[in-house]
């Protein structure tokens, strides 16, 4: 059943949830970007609708609430080992379709890849998903062509439609409080996008020999390495491991996990020294493979959700998109059928 | 002919090389006009002048080759301009009123630039309303940020632009963008102690490096806009040198305040007899002494808590 609301009304509804879940949201943190007086738009708790960013995409996932940058896993002193304490409330997460898709992604990477993750796991239980309907894409956006433009698996749906509230329930709890704070519309479904200025097409045959062709090549000189690319993906999920040790008292201390990419120096470190992957084309080439090919070979559908993040974040204008057009080139050249 | 060349200064017109030539100055604070306002100085160069235009050093237009009898015209032409730049003036269509303090400078700032700390061009603008018209002889520039494009250490007042970055530890992940960009492009104000980011304040400038190089956002940009005031650089004969540091982390009222003073300080100080009315403010500090400038610089101003002031002011350069 969908439902219609004032934005004051539906205030009542995000105020009275408040008192059992902590409510996140896309929200612009002004002046909060990489540059002077632009606003970064990311994940953040909200208390009301107006604060909720509709307009412009997020720069950066819903990712880190369910995998933080830097997440203390649990504190050690000399014999004993401590958890650390998880978000007490639970939890309500907005975000479009494609982020939808991507919870699927990292649920089959921390829940269903061998033994479930405990960490991931804990705060995977508490949290509901609101999906904020998508009328038109953005500019990088190509969901459509990943399949990933449409989601029927959230607990409520979020659509504001001139100035009024749009809401559709699937969990009882949200049927029971709209049902109080709003009023019943016939038909309403959430919007999704249906074409996307950005279009990819992925080889079907492609394979690992991929590796060898020199399309990679130029990714040498004109990536940096900085990592914004999997920092801002909703699907990267590598981190690290981090100890560390009280100056005070080195006999105690915390063990984190933080967030790490495969773009960025040391990803690849080995005990012994060894280091792979040096040149950034290398590991332009894992990345992308990692995203359409090897996980798919794995779970049988496509890494990347086409959110596009990644091509608006790169400071050397480096687009994903169009790698993965130039991939049907790079397969007739190491299939030897191309023009070369 | 008969010209009080006093009076041709001041309305911002040259005295040139070339008997009955004179050339019009036009100030562009801030170094920014919008582009329909082009054709007013091409009408002017081409009707009036030789048809040429000179880009000054301080981001004026410069107009040669204008009779002296046709300055009342020019003037008259002028007015759209000063008008749209928000330029003080006594009565319209009689051009600008003063040309002694200099047009206000500024590098393109935050408008375009990502290096940029603030907005060079309103800040300019903004002095522009507060001082002028004046005839005293002060040159003010600002640039966005201290790489200093805009060479404000060469001048009276330079207004370097900063942001005092701020750091969400929760968001950092050790990948040391931050700590390598800070060590090889700005002053190694960043440490890596426990996986996390120790900021060195005192040794910070403010430059937002860090924040330009982070992947996560872990480093922000405050929402205060800081600047470092430098004071009394300048070319010339006699003493050449760079401004010195006067206060880091100040504000942009403060700074508005301590140029203000500085006239008052200079209409009290300046020596009666300087040629053409005109004295260099550093000559005339290197004359009453530092702290007597400081008494009047700072009459009144209300720094904020984080302001750290110089003490105390040397100058060095070149003395011929």
């Amino acid at each position: 059943m969908g439902y219609r609301l004032s934005t004051d009304a539906m205030n009542q509804v995000l105020a009275e949830l408040g008192k059992q879940y902590a409510i996140y949201a896309p929200k612009c943190y002004p002046g909060g970007n990489t540059f002077s007086e632009v606003d970064c738009i990311r994940y953040g708790e909200v208390h009301t609708v107006e604060e909720i960013e509709t307009e412009r995409k997020s720069d950066y996932s819903f990712k880190e609430l369910l995998l933080p940058f830097s997440e203390t896993l649990f504190f050690f002193t000399e014999n004993t080992i401590q958890e650390a304490s998880v978000i007490e409330k639970d939890m309500v997460i907005f975000l479009r379709s494609c982020d939808l898709h991507a919870v699927r992604r990292l649920d089959e990477i921390y829940l269903r890849n061998g033994l479930p993750d405990f960490y991931y796991q804990r705060l995977r239980e508490k949290v509901q998903f609101v999906l904020i309907g998508c009328p038109a894409a953005f500019d990088s956006c190509f969901c459509v062509d990943m399949g990933t433009n449409r989601s029927d698996n959230y607990d409520a749906a979020f659509e504001l439609r001139g100035g009024q509230v749009y809401m559709a329930a699937r969990h009882p709890q949200w049927e029971a409080l709209l049902r109080q704070y709003g009023e019943p519309v016939e038909g309403f479904a959430p919007s999704y996008v249906t074409e996307t200025p950005t279009r990819v097409s992925i080889p079907a045959d492609l394979s690992p020999a991929v590796a060898k062709s020199t399309v990679w090549d130029e990714y040498d000189k004109r990536c940096i390495g900085c990592g914004r690319c999997n920092y801002a993906c909703p699907t990267c999920t590598c981190f690290t491991m981090q100890d560390i040790y009280y100056t005070d008292n080195a006999k105690a201390g915390e063990r984190r996990r933080v967030a790490a990419s495969c773009m960025v120096d040391g990803f690849t470190d080995v005990a012994g020294g060894g280091s792979y992957r040096k040149k950034h084309g290398e590991r332009m080439r894992f990345k992308v493979l990692h995203k359409v090919y090897d996980f798919k070979q794995r779970n049988g559908y496509q890494m990347c959700v086409g959110c596009g993040r990644c091509d608006d974040v790169c400071p050397e204008y480096i687009s994903f998109s169009a790698i993965l057009n130039k991939l049907e080139e790079a397969m007739q050249e190491v299939r030897g059928d191309g023009q070369q | 002919m008969d010209i009080n060349v006093k009076q041709v200064r001041k309305n911002a017109f040259r005295v040139t090389k070339t008997r009955g030539i004179t050339a019009s100055r036009i100030r562009i604070p801030g170094g920014h006009l919008d582009a329909d306002l082009l054709p007013v100085i091409q009408r002017i160069a081409q009707e009036y002048g030789d048809g040429s235009i000179h880009l000054t050093v301080r981001q004026g237009v410069e107009i040669p080759g204008i009779r002296y009898e046709d300055m009342p015209q020019v003037n008259q032409l002028l007015q759209p301009l000063i008008d749209r730049m928000g330029i003080n003036q006594e009565e319209p269509g009689t051009g600008y009123s003063s040309a002694g303090t200099r047009n206000i400078s500024a590098c393109i700032g935050n408008r375009v630039c990502p290096y940029g700390c603030y907005d060079t061009t309103a800040f300019a603008q903004r002095i522009e309303k507060a001082i002028f018209p004046h005839d005293l002889h002060f040159k003010i520039a600002l640039t966005g940020c201290p790489n200093d494009c805009a060479k404000v250490r060469l001048h009276d007042f330079g207004i370097i632009g900063m942001t005092l970055p701020q750091y969400e530890k929760d968001r950092c992940v050790d990948c040391r963008a931050c700590v390598k960009a800070c060590a090889k492009k700005s002053v190694d104000a960043l440490r890596t102690v426990n996986y996390k980011v120790e900021r060195n304040h005192e040794k910070c400038i403010g430059c937002g490096e860090c924040v330009i190089n982070c992947p996560t956002r872990a480093w922000t940009r405050s929402q205060e806009q800081y600047y470092r005031l430098v004071l009394f650089g300048r070319t010339g004969k006699r003493n050449p040198r760079l401004a010195v540091d006067f206060i880091k982390w100040v504000d942009e009222e403060s700074i508005l305040k301590i140029i203000k003073n500085t006239y008052a300080y200079v209409q009290a100080h300046i020596d009666p007899n300087a040629p053409g009315g005109k004295e260099h403010i550093g000559y005339i500090v290197d004359r009453t002494g530092v702290q007597e400038y400081l008494k009047w610089a700072l009459q009144d101003v209300n720094l904020p808590d984080c302001a750290e002031v110089s003490s105390p002011l040397y100058w060095s350069g070149l003395h011929y």
